[in-house]
């Protein structure tokens, strides 16, 4: 069984009151419950504050570009589906630079289990606005406030029927952690979308805007009916609701491929004695 | 003998099928064969072309000159005719297409314009008019005066699961068009050889293919572009056989992030494209060097800037594969001259990538793709399979592991994640041994001088000398790259007979291959087509020669200034074309003859 000292890594350069920290500390507890060893799991994570998690863990790591967690999370599933693979990533990364690899992510239904650190700004080139910025929003950027509409990402997750759909909040580690252990035992692509205060850049959404926000789902909520997921997926502004949205049973694309139904990829040998055969249909 | 037939008409008329179908007649017959295709970037309509080159001699380019037009559309004729040999024949459903502008045979010549009912007797024979290009299949192999039974076996083999009706009534069919043949082109004079030994017929794309599989590719994640897209469906019908999984992807960044994923996790991986997919590649090429992934990359090049000639040929994207990818870091860059040096320099791509955790891009180009060629075979002990990977219980077993750990090659051991208590780390970040982001500065040196120079002159070692062919001493010497092989080789042929002439082919062209002091080089072995053979100073018969061209399917002669960078050569004279489509034998040796006669 292992001990949350297992999991210790770099020493974290984020900001001080970081919602990072929280993120972190949930995800390492949950790993001691589920009993979850380093080397049994691979984090791919993209660019951003975000980006440094594996780091500051331990656990095999792909730390990617902006972006592009979900095309290497899913060849690493591809080739290796016996991995359990978390793609880590933030809401300018994933829901911004990565938004169309989001979309096809959930329409193969990889089983993957991504989880998006929602500061709402973008923190790393500081305090510019991030697809989930809150209209009116007034940045360095965006001085006369942010135009576009704040992207939903439950909304869409459950309109394009994700296997699982879940918020939690960093403000909230019991929760958090819970959530996080639901998603990697889910079997289907699973998004967290976990909201953090940036203590540095989002002067709007602290740890105070969201705790007078937040609520825990009721417990008789059934996240299996799509319909009334859509409507809780819509709620936000006074009532923020946390907890597993919507989930389903949809077959897993790793299922789905014949070559690995049996067997990983990676476990398949190479056997060239078939060459000579298959050379013989160019005649 | 050496004929060619060119079929015409509209895209979805069936050119392919008769192309492909003639095309494995003759090579089954045992004829040399060289077929190249011309389409529009359209499903339907417009004009397209195939041609189909056979000879009882090696043939490996197209030429201008045809024997038999085959016109489904009177914009073949028109367009055509003038390229009819002597004996030529043009043949035609007047039903169809109407009669020509002109009556039959005016033009004097001894060949001429054959009237046959394809529609009709495909009516009559096969009870459908689908079954016309039958017709026409048959009604060429009675101009040519060959035999049936090779097409009839063909006509079993494609048509096996639609059942014997399908299959009788395109014999029956192959026979109506033959026999029209035979009685009505009473001015056909074809010869014949007689030959035994079947050859095998491969594309560029398909050999390329074959190689991933010969290769032990795992992974191909691709979006689909032409003319690179053969790749992927070869990969995906064979994917059962031999355990390979093919993704399409959302787009091009997913599909190299995808195999770079696959890769990192233990499998080879490969994916492929044309230029403008590159181009959104390129982030992803650099992820490969900084995490030291291998991954194979098929380039398929096309007439650009942009969307430019989607479907036709050129070779602009040479020095666009050589840069590719922000910051510093080594590729290996292979161009195919023919599908034989594709199938090896695919399975050399991925043993280089493996060995060395690098990219190896593979760059080739329509006219390659879409021409098929025969062999004799393949010598499949040329292949090589090693796997460089740590896996299983030896890496279980290791005491200690870094994912980038220096050593004296550059080249730090891979592991495959999970197999081990060992963490397999790694960042797009400048990175430590174990993997994980620094920012010192003299990590950041020994990080660069690892990925750099000390696998610099191991990757150096394994790339071949050019290809010499003709004159060991040559006074003329034509100088090119990847898919121009074919018709370079051919001019060399027919020049030598009066001209003191070679060919200089280049393959492997990244890392620049050494020129090596042996002042005499070694002719190589002919008909092999690949780079083997002893290093020569190639730059000494380049200096030696009076007149050096450099001929390239461009406009601003990629490779000259690639050569003039490495060596300080500069080539006498280039001869470029950029018109989207291939040189044709009578075309290039009119240009070089053309520079000769200015010496």
């Amino acid at each position: 069984m292992p001990a949350l000292e297992d999991y210790k890594g770099q020493t974290p350069a984020w900001c001080p009151g970081c919602g990072n920290f929280g993120i972190l500390k949930a995800f390492k507890e949950a790993l001691v419950e589920l009993d979850i060893e380093p080397h049994q799991f691979t984090i791919v994570s993209g660019i951003g504050q975000s980006g440094k998690f594996p780091h500051y863990l331990k656990c095999n790591t792909f730390n990617g570009l902006h972006g592009r967690t979900l095309p290497v999370a899913t060849g690493i599933r591809l080739a290796n589906h016996d991995m359990l693979v978390i793609a880590v990533a933030g809401d300018g990364d994933c829901y911004g630079e990565g938004g169309n690899h989001l979309l096809h992510a959930l329409r193969r239904n990889i089983n993957v289990k991504l989880l998006v650190h929602n500061n709402q700004i973008y923190g790393l080139t500081k305090g510019q606005a991030s697809p989930t910025s809150m209209e009116g929003m007034v940045t360095k950027n965006q001085p006369f406030g942010v135009f576009s509409e704040q992207m939903n990402p439950l909304a869409l997750s459950v309109a394009m029927d994700c296997s699982f759909v879940a918020r939690g909040f960093a403000g909230d580690i019991e929760n958090l952690k819970e959530l996080m252990k639901a998603a990697i035992i889910h079997k289907g692509f699973s998004l967290l979308d976990i909201l953090q205060p940036c203590v540095t850049f989002n002067k709007i959404n602290t740890y105070e805007w969201y705790r007078k926000r937040v609520y825990h789902i009721e417990p008789e909520y059934n996240p299996e009916d799509r319909i009334e997921a859509f409507k809780k997926a819509l709620e936000w502004g006074d009532r923020i609701p946390l907890g597993i949205i919507y989930k389903n049973h949809r077959p897993i694309l790793e299922e789905r491929i014949p070559v690995i139904k049996d067997k990983p990829l990676v476990r398949q040998s190479f056997d060239m004695s078939g060459i000579e055969t298959t050379l013989k249909e160019f005649y | 003998m050496d004929y060619s037939i060119k079929i015409g008409g509209e895209a979805g008329q069936g050119i392919q099928t008769i192309g492909n179908t003639l095309a494995r007649v003759f090579s089954r017959s045992g004829y040399h064969v060289f077929t190249h295709q011309d389409y529009e970037s359209r499903v339907r309509g417009g004009h397209n072309f195939f041609q189909i080159r056979f000879s009882n001699n090696p043939v490996t380019a197209s030429r201008n000159r045809i024997d038999i037009l085959v016109a489904l559309d009177k914009e073949s004729i028109l367009r055509y005719e003038k390229e009819l040999s002597e004996h030529g024949h043009i043949i035609y459903d007047s039903i169809m297409i109407g009669n020509p502008p002109y009556p039959p045979l005016e033009k004097g010549g001894k060949g001429g314009f054959l009237d046959i009912p394809f529609i009709n007797l495909a009516i009559e024979h096969g009870g459908s008019k689908i079954m016309a290009n039958t017709i026409a299949i048959g009604a060429i192999l009675g101009m040519l005066g060959m035999k049936l039974d090779f097409l009839i076996g063909i006509i079993k083999d494609t048509f096996k699961k639609k059942g014997e009706g399908v299959i009788d009534a395109n014999i029956k069919s192959a026979n109506a068009g033959y026999n029209f043949a035979v009685k009505e082109c009473k001015r056909c004079s074809f010869t014949s050889a007689s030959l035994t030994n079947s050859k095998m017929l491969i594309s560029g794309v398909e050999a390329i293919a074959l190689g991933a599989v010969a290769s032990g590719c795992k992974c191909y994640s691709a979006y689909p572009m032409t003319p690179s897209t053969g790749i992927m469906n070869y990969l995906a019908s064979k994917g059962k056989d031999y355990g390979i999984v093919v993704e399409q992807a959302e787009d091009e960044i997913a599909a190299i992030n995808m195999a770079l994923g696959a890769s990192f996790a233990g499998v080879r991986a490969m994916t492929g494209t044309s230029g403008g997919g590159f181009a959104l590649m390129v982030e992803g090429i650099s992820l490969a060097g900084i995490t030291e992934t291998p991954v194979v990359v098929a380039l398929g090049q096309r007439p650009g800037p942009a969307t430019g000639l989607p479907t036709r040929t050129e070779q602009g994207e040479l020095l666009f594969a050589l840069h590719a990818g922000h910051g510093e870091f080594h590729r290996v860059i292979f161009a195919p001259g023919t599908p034989e040096q594709a199938f090896f320099l695919t399975n050399k791509a991925f043993d280089l990538a493996e060995k060395y955790q690098i990219i190896v891009l593979i760059i080739f180009d329509q006219y390659l793709a879409d021409s098929s060629w025969t062999f004799d075979g393949f010598d499949l002990n040329r292949l090589n399979y090693t796997d460089y990977r740590l896996r299983g219980d030896i890496f279980k077993h290791l005491s200690e592991y870094k994912r980038h750990a220096f050593t004296d090659t550059g080249v730090s051991p891979f592991g495959v994640s999970g197999d081990s208590k060992h963490l397999v780390v790694t960042d797009s970040d400048e990175h430590d041994e174990e993997g994980h982001i620094i920012e010192d500065a003299e990590t950041r040196i020994k990080m660069v001088e690892k990925r750099l120079f000390k696998k610099l002159p191991l990757i150096r070692q394994e790339i071949k000398p050019p290809f010499l062919y003709g004159s060991s001493q040559p006074e003329i010497l034509i100088v090119g790259w990847g898919s121009t092989y074919g018709v370079m080789r051919e001019v060399v042929d027919v020049l030598s007979k009066g001209k003191n002439i070679a060919m200089l082919h280049f393959s492997e062209i990244y890392p620049f291959p050494l020129a090596k002091n042996n002042p005499s080089p070694t002719l190589l072995p002919q008909g092999e087509g690949t780079s083997e053979g002893v290093e020569f100073d190639y730059l000494t018969l380049l200096n030696k020669a009076k007149l050096t061209i450099c001929i390239e399917n461009n406009a601003t002669g990629q490779f000259a200034r690639l050569m003039r960078t490495e060596t300080g050569y500069t080539f006498t004279e280039r001869i470029n074309r950029y018109d989207g489509r291939p040189f044709l034998l009578e075309d290039l040796i009119g240009e070089i003859d053309a520079r000769i006669g200015r010496l």
